[in-house]
């Protein structure tokens, strides 16, 4: 030991293989076209300018939540964070929305976050429900751990799906202890919340290949403003 | 009683608001102000429109903190409360002051900051104009009431969900052209109702009622400045006179009423308000309709007279109602777009008819706008009041 690459190799945390996130695209309210696909650490950087603008956004709990993320996509690009994964969801190539979570272990997963930047549509809602599809369906997880930040986070997960109480559990992120969606759980909301297509028609995959960023005025005037984003 | 003109109009955008209640509502009587540009002019009233300022906002006596923050003393002033009909309401207020000779310029306000509180207290608060014993405490909210109208008017009339989508979609698409709209968001009838998503894009909130045939809870002002002629002759502008007023009510709760479609108070406020004016439905066109959900703005325009029982529905099917159609309604995007903030939204409805009957209202004007019609629909049709708005030639 000594060398840099040595001391790194001890920094950074073992990894299990986790199945790649298969693509899918979902109709929004709008009739526009949403692609929701997985990210890797090259494009974190891009995905954290899109952060940045909504640090100081008090208004429904965007500070704390964007605070967050970023240190956990941070983490993620560099090494930090244990079997993280990140999804993104692209409109016309536009970052709508980011989700992120990660695995405890084979069977259990944690949800971390839930990030809206085109709001009025339903965004959220359509990528939380992809996070839990990834850890269900494609990871073949149990459980997945979760707490929510926000007040419209608490009627979005706890009371939509229903999850169930696991106060017995501590959530890394702190703050509540854990509530928990089970396979049941997952199977028996999928009907009304779990919704896209799959393949991608290769015309949308090619415009969501590279991620396109709204902006900081647009993401905060998104963000801030009111339904549509004043658009 | 002495005509009443609107010599000017204003509002703020719809949506959700940084501004207490007082500055909210200041803002939109300061627009309507500058747009009547009544000089030296004093204003001798002041009624302000409000429903839960009191609950949501802990803001009392809201009219005398109005001409307070206006600097309008010694004006006499007075706040109006009739539920989600206060907006009319209080432009009839201004109305009465004017027509009786007991006042020659009112400034009528209404205002209402909603999102104050969470939804569910929101949806509390509004629930509680229903009938305390017989609906209230049984957990009747107004999203339950539409739903089981929306329901028997389905069975009973041949509508269907399209047609109610068909509502939203086009009033979304009417709120685009409208800056002062909450929600600018153009939606399809793929996305709300045929793609496999439309379920999660468009939940159900009270069976057949889904999300998107659910106005937005708004914060929101809007203000009219209402004149008699000897002050309306002396401004500049086209002139838009208060035609008729109508006011009927109905049964409290719901179910007490014979025929739970038949919006009783809807036909008799408007045949009152047409008979006053001495004009009838199809004389009208632009209107202003009270969709808090998409099947009033079918059950009303049947009930004020524009299309037979049955047929409104039809109409909407050929575009009869949309901006360039035969008879443009909610051109403003309707409560379900350009927001429902409760004691604003009657004004504001008469807000958006003064602009199109002055020709004002850019990118969403209706051409050659004479005579304008307005249903403000208090608690679920218990409470309406319709009024009828003509263009007067100089």
């Amino acid at each position: 030991m000594g060398s840099v690459t040595d001391l790194e190799a001890l920094l950074r945390p073992p990894a299990m293989e986790m199945p790649p996130y298969p693509p899918k695209v979902i109709t929004l309210a709008s009739g526009e076209e949403m692609v929701v696909r997985q990210v890797g650490r090259e494009e974190i950087p891009t995905v954290l300018k899109a952060i940045y603008p909504l640090l100081l956004v008090e208004r429904d709990y965007y500070d704390i939540v964007a605070a967050r993320l970023y240190a956990e996509l941070l983490a993620y690009k560099r090494y930090r964070v244990r079997d993280e994964y990140v999804l993104v969801g692209l409109i016309d190539g536009v970052l709508a929305g980011v989700v992120n979570g990660r695995l405890v272990d084979a069977k259990v997963g944690m949800s971390y976050h839930t990030m809206t930047i085109r709001r009025g549509l339903r965004v959220g809602s359509h990528l939380f429900a992809a996070k839990m599809e990834y850890h269900i369906e494609h990871i073949g997880q149990e459980d997945v751990l979760i707490v929510a930040e926000s007040p419209i986070g608490f009627r979005r997960w706890m009371i939509e799906y229903p999850l169930e109480k696991k106060y017995e559990v501590q959530h890394e992120l702190g703050g509540v202890p854990s509530w928990v969606l089970t396979r049941k759980t997952y199977f028996d909301a999928k009907p009304r919340l779990v919704t896209g297509r799959r393949p991608v028609p290769d015309a949308l995959l090619v415009g969501a290949a590279t991620i396109r960023l709204p902006g900081d005025d647009v993401v905060k005037r998104q963000v801030l403003d009111e339904k549509g984003g004043g658009r | 009683m002495r005509p009443v003109y609107v010599v000017g109009a204003g509002m703020t955008r719809f949506g959700r608001s940084e501004l207490s209640l007082v500055d909210l509502a200041g803002t939109a009587a300061l627009a309507a102000l500058r747009h009547a540009s009544l000089g030296k002019v004093p204003v001798d009233g002041v009624v302000v429109a409000n429903m839960g300022g009191s609950r949501i906002n802990r803001q009392t006596a809201l009219a005398s903190a109005l001409v307070d923050r206006l600097a309008l003393y010694p004006a006499a002033a007075e706040a109006v409360e009739n539920g989600p009909a206060s907006g009319a309401s209080a432009v009839k207020v201004g109305y009465q002051a004017v027509a009786s000779g007991m006042a020659d310029v009112v400034l009528v306000v209404g205002a209402e900051m909603m999102r104050a509180v969470d939804g569910l207290e929101g949806t509390d608060f509004v629930a509680s104009l229903s009938h305390p014993e017989a609906e209230y405490i049984y957990g009747v909210t107004l999203p339950s009431l539409a739903g089981l109208f929306a329901r028997l008017y389905m069975s009973r009339f041949g509508v269907e969900r399209k047609h109610l989508a068909m509502v939203a979609i086009k009033n979304h698409d009417h709120a685009m052209k409208n800056p002062y709209a909450h929600i600018h968001q153009p939606i399809t009838m793929e996305g709300i109702l045929t793609s496999p998503e439309a379920v999660v894009n468009n939940p159900l909130v009270a069976d057949p009622l889904c999300l998107f045939d659910c106005c937005p809870v708004s914060d929101g002002a809007a203000a009219l400045i209402l004149a008699s002629k000897d002050i309306a002759d002396r401004l500049s502008g086209p002139r838009v006179r208060i035609a008729g007023i109508g006011q009927a009510t109905d049964t409290h709760a719901v179910h007490e009423r014979e025929d739970p479609t038949d919006l009783r108070a809807v036909r008799l406020a408007s045949d009152k308000a047409f008979a006053m004016a001495d004009a009838k439905p199809a004389d009208v066109h632009v209107v202003e309709l009270h969709d808090a959900f998409t099947i009033l703005e079918i059950a009303e325009s049947e009930a004020a007279g524009f299309f037979k029982r049955g047929e409104a529905h039809k109409a909407i099917e050929r575009g009869e109602t949309r901006l360039a159609g035969r008879l443009p309604i909610n051109p403003s995007g309707g409560l379900k777009a350009r927001g429902h903030p409760v004691g604003a939204t009657g004004v504001a409805q008469l807000v958006e008819l003064t602009w199109q009957l002055r020709g004002e209202a850019a990118g969403r004007q209706v051409e050659k706008a004479k005579v304008a019609y307005a249903c403000n629909f208090g608690g679920f049709g218990n409470n309406v009041i319709a009024t009828v708005l003509r263009k007067e030639e100089r």
